[in-house]
């Protein structure tokens, strides 16, 4: 086996995605929705909660850049604070199937047996259920707000970890590294987080950066059907369906927030795609 | 061949199983029951009629007991009644999924309608404006929500031009013309995004394709490039799209919940919906376990569907 350090690895991976043009879009998109989301209390011109009634419903203005809701509502300041919570919903929950997802397909990957036929089989009935529907009845049951909507979301992701992290392991296990590791008489949890790990990183790392966008979209998606976060909060899906009503007297009320979720999603799904290139040698050649 | 559907079907009971059993736990254990939801606001009600309630509606039982006799039905075709309305949730589906299936198959057919001429002209034309037109394509239909791809499609067609309406069902028995007007921006927008994932497969699978040694042959034999292309690459180039078509059916089903909502459609997904809301046990159990076992009969028949498009591949 060939051996490179972390550190040349990670510049290898830099210089492939800095070579790809969409994924440099992407991560200018990616930095920009961030930038705007994190400093949303510092940069947003006015407060996203603040009524306006002679404002209500107009178009962009010098006074307020993308123009206001049917309550005169600022709609550059909400959905900065929109996109905020948004990103906060998908990197939690995210993580969240990742930790959760991933630490069992590690789990059944390794161990096979019993654990590997239980845990595929939770994997197997996790992505059988209807994605959306299990989102919408997670929400009924436990209602909404932020730590709700992230198990909902989470819950839809633990399936797909698993089996991602799951092909990863049995791809590296047989690898004389790993028997030699076992040789020298380290122990299981040593072999999984040191050895194997790093090793079947690459995947789950492109499938981190997909489900992030994912995740985005299942919040849009939730928050649309009203099962996210309350009102008057601003919470990007809610205020695309809340300006439904007045689509043929102000377009913006819906049009700003959802074009906010598109460009997130867009910079996500490039940056995402351009991250598996990087990662995988073989699709570079493609 | 008649073994392996068999096996197929035997091994997709637990996994049925196992959502069914989700699915009644995590009704069961949403705060407030159908008897609370159906009294509502009556503060009239005495707690003894609705002791009298529940026990009508069998919610007293041990948990268990309720599971088994709800499965127990369910093996002989029962699916229950709503709660709600007292029909049987069997005969509302029967009702619904003719409406949430045209969607359906509407928003597959726009999606290949556009998606294997824009995969295939990317592939053949790479580099050139169709490929960059077709990526672009791809990455906003994966991008984009569907319910904002809606209210796009609604703005421009429906209140713009006012050539479709913005919303409403008219059944297809009743007027074929109006039921297709009013499915147009529906299956759109369930189509559109679908052909996006769709594009992108199918340029990348034709450009691996189109280098094979098999193509460089039907070249040199001096067969037109039309035969080359339709004949030869595309019918090879399927099999992945076949593989995602089936793998997005699950999305597109759950694509379609939303898109019903939006365009009040009566179909499935909004029967789900209302069920959840307000906590009709048997009308979530029973929508909910239907379309688990129509995303893994899908999955089934696209398997089987290879052995058509590759006739090499063959199921023992």
């Amino acid at each position: 086996m060939t051996t490179t350090s972390p550190n040349s690895q990670l510049a290898l991976v830099v210089r492939a995605l800095l070579r790809n043009r969409s994924a440099v879009i992407g991560g200018i998109i990616t930095l920009l929705v961030l930038l705007g989301a994190l400093l949303a209390p510092i940069i947003a011109p006015w407060d996203p909660l603040k009524f306006d009634p002679p404002n209500r419903l107009s178009g962009p203005s010098p006074a307020h850049w993308l123009g206001t809701d049917q309550y005169g509502r600022d709609l550059l300041s909400r959905v900065l604070y929109g996109a905020r919570f948004s990103l906060s919903v998908a990197a939690v929950s995210v993580l969240a199937g990742l930790l959760v997802g991933g630490t069992l397909g590690l789990l059944a990957g390794y161990f096979r047996g019993w654990l590997d036929l239980t845990i595929s089989r939770l994997a197997d009935i996790l992505i059988a259920y209807p994605a959306i529907l299990l989102a919408i009845a997670f929400l009924a049951f436990l209602g909404g707000g932020f730590i709700n909507l992230v198990l909902a979301i989470s819950v839809v992701f633990v399936g797909p970890f698993i089996r991602v992290a799951r092909a990863a392991v049995l791809t590296v296990r047989e690898e004389l590294y790993v028997e030699a590791g076992r040789a020298m008489g380290a122990s299981d949890a040593r072999i999984i987080f040191r050895t194997i790990l790093p090793n079947a990183a690459a995947p789950l790392i492109v499938e981190v950066t997909l489900r992030f966008a994912y995740a985005v979209l299942a919040e849009a998606a939730l928050s649309f059907l009203g099962l996210g976060i309350q009102p008057p909060f601003p919470a990007l899906g809610s205020m695309v369906s809340e300006g439904r009503a007045f689509l043929s007297l102000s377009p913006w009320g819906s049009l700003v927030p959802g074009c906010a979720i598109v460009l997130m999603v867009l910079g996500f799904n490039l940056l995402g795609d351009g991250l598996r290139d990087a990662l995988d040698p073989r699709l570079q050649k493609a | 061949m008649v073994g392996y559907i068999v096996n197929r079907l035997l091994a997709a009971i637990p996994t049925l199983l196992g959502v069914a059993v989700i699915t009644f736990l995590l009704m069961r254990a949403v705060p407030g029951d159908v008897v609370t939801s159906l009294v509502g606001l009556e503060a009239n009600v005495s707690p003894e009629r609705m002791a009298e309630l529940r026990r009508l509606f069998g919610l007293d039982l041990p948990l268990h007991v309720q599971f088994g006799q709800w499965l127990g039905a369910v093996l002989q075709g029962d699916l229950g009644s709503s709660l709600r309305t007292g029909r049987e949730v069997a005969q509302d589906l029967a009702l619904r999924f003719p409406v949430t299936l045209q969607l359906t198959l509407m928003g597959l057919f726009t999606a290949l309608l556009i998606a294997v001429p824009l995969g295939v002209l990317a592939a053949i034309r790479r580099g050139g404006f169709v490929d960059y037109f077709a990526s672009l394509f791809a990455i906003l239909g994966l991008s984009v929500p569907g319910f904002f791809l809606a209210l796009l499609l609604i703005l421009l067609f429906a209140l713009a031009l006012g050539w479709l309406p913005p919303a409403g069902f008219v059944p297809l028995a009743e007027n074929p013309g109006e039921n297709f007007r009013h499915m147009i921006l529906p299956a759109l927008s369930l189509g559109l995004i679908l052909a996006g994932a769709v594009t992108r497969i199918l340029r990348s699978s034709m450009l691996e394709v189109l280098s094979r040694d098999y193509i460089r042959t039907a070249r040199a034999k001096g067969l037109s490039e039309r035969v080359v292309i339709f004949r030869h690459a595309l019918r090879n180039a399927l099999i992945p799209v076949v593989t995602v078509i089936g793998i997005q059916f699950g999305s597109l089903l759950g694509g379609a919940v939303i898109i019903e909502q939006v365009f009040s459609l009566p179909g499935v997904g909004r029967f789900a919906l209302e069920g959840i809301n307000l906590r009709d046990y048997p009308v979530v159990q029973g929508t909910v376990l239907f379309v688990a076992s129509a995303a893994v009969l899908v999955n089934l028949l696209v398997d089987l569907l290879y052995s058509l498009i590759d006739p090499r591949i063959r199921y023992e």
